[in-house]
């Protein structure tokens, strides 16, 4: 049913020197042609990919990195803000604290002042009294003693001895 | 159906000199096709990536991983286009054998060019000896030598046993999982062209032989470019 011959397909082609060497030369020349045409643009191709890959993982990194920096940055200035404004709140409360001293020490001075004017006045008012106290009673003795005495004792003379006497009440008191 | 091979012998009278066309036809569909697929992938480079770009990128990418899990990427870095054309090469190579076969007078010109011993052998004597060479551009001519005779001299027989077992292994295995699918696949048109009958029984069959062999396809493509990897390091680095 089957053709023999089907058994021993090309069994009787031994190895034939033409076909070594075509089959080498083309091979090589293939080699070649394909790498020169193929592979070399290819492999640049993905070596380039590659290059590009590991720029932008680079640059994604350094980003990252400067932006972590930037944040650090804002927080501690927004730290040193946070303490200068601290630090101003303090400043004003502890010149508010003086100031709110002084006015008391000063209102407490003036007050001191007014009391010992106010005191001096009272004195000085008392004195004025007094005196006007010591002028009536002299006057009122003149006239009391005239109408006593009815005597031709004048006015001058009356007060000058008045005061002679009241000076004398004085000295000795 | 007869296939035999539009040979060749004794080119420009040389004894030694004889030529399968349908291996050097296939030779240069496959190239021609891998060259287009890597030029159309790489037309109109983006940073953003779109379409065919994105597939390109995965293959290359594929074959950088299969690199790096071999050898330190900073010495394998320069054999990512040779793995790379390697990788697609061989599997084109194996794929063009599925879609179908083409006998012309008798002659089976339309094939997988890896189906042919002289063709994988000549793939993995140019990936060991690229091996070598890179062993003594990076370790310098006396670590290349040295290897030979680490970890004790006692190897040394072994390891040059080594070296053509390698190439021997890597070519051969190549060969004959497409070989083998190949004639698995012949054997099925074959049955189905002899009747209604078993074109009807060989339908399911074909099927699911031509589904696997697009998977040999392309696990022997990486097998192949994942081992000439490993016998790259086991040459350019300096810890095993």
């Amino acid at each position: 049913m089957l053709d023999p011959r089907l058994y021993n397909l090309n069994a009787e082609v031994g190895l034939m020197a033409g076909d070594m060497i075509v089959q080498l030369v083309m091979f090589l020349i293939l080699l070649a042609l394909i790498t020169k045409f193929a592979w070399r643009p290819l492999m640049n191709v993905m070596q380039e990919r590659e290059q590009h890959i590991a720029n932008e993982i680079d640059s994604a990194e350094k980003s990252r990195q400067e932006s972590e920096r930037l944040m650090k940055e804002a927080q501690d200035e927004l730290k040193s803000t946070r303490q200068n404004a601290q630090q101003i709140i303090e400043d004003a409360k502890l010149t508010a604290k003086d100031q709110e001293e002084t006015l008391i020490s000063e209102a407490k001075a003036e007050a001191e002042r007014i009391k010992q004017s106010a005191r001096q006045e009272i004195e000085q008012e008392k004195e004025r009294a007094i005196q006007a106290l010591q002028e009536q009673v002299g006057t009122l003795s003149v006239q009391i003693a005239s109408k006593v005495i009815e005597k031709e004792l004048s006015m001058d003379e009356q007060e000058k001895l008045i005061n002679e006497y009241l000076e004398k009440v004085g000295e000795s008191k | 159906m007869d296939h035999g091979s539009p040979t060749v012998e004794d080119v420009f009278g040389i004894s030694w000199l004889d030529f399968n066309l349908s291996n050097v036809l296939m030779i240069i569909v496959a190239s021609i096709i891998v060259f287009i697929i890597a030029v159309i992938g790489s037309r109109n480079l983006q940073r953003k990536p779109t379409g065919f770009q994105n597939f390109m990128e995965w293959v290359v990418d594929f074959v950088k991983g299969m690199i790096s899990s071999t050898m330190d990427w900073k010495t394998g870095r320069q054999f990512l286009p040779f793995a790379t054309t390697l990788l697609m090469y061989i599997f084109i190579g194996n794929v063009l054998g599925i879609m179908f076969m083409v006998v012309y007078d008798g002659d089976l010109w339309w094939k997988s060019p890896t189906a042919d011993p002289g063709i994988t052998l000549t793939l993995a004597v140019m990936v060991v000896a690229l091996t070598h060479y890179f062993g003594v551009k990076i370790k310098g001519g006396k670590g290349y030598l040295k290897d030979f005779f680490s970890p004790i001299p006692i190897l040394f027989p072994l390891k040059i046993v080594e070296e053509f077992a390698n190439t021997l292994t890597l070519g051969m295995r190549l060969y004959g999982n497409i070989f083998a699918g190949e004639v698995l696949l012949a054997l099925l048109v074959s049955l189905m062209a002899s009747g209604a009958l078993e074109a009807v029984a060989g339908f399911v069959p074909m099927l699911l032989w031509q589904g696997f062999k697009l998977f040999i396809s392309a696990i022997q493509a990486f097998i192949f470019v994942m081992l000439a990897m490993v016998y790259m390091s086991h040459k350019v680095s300096s810890d095993h």
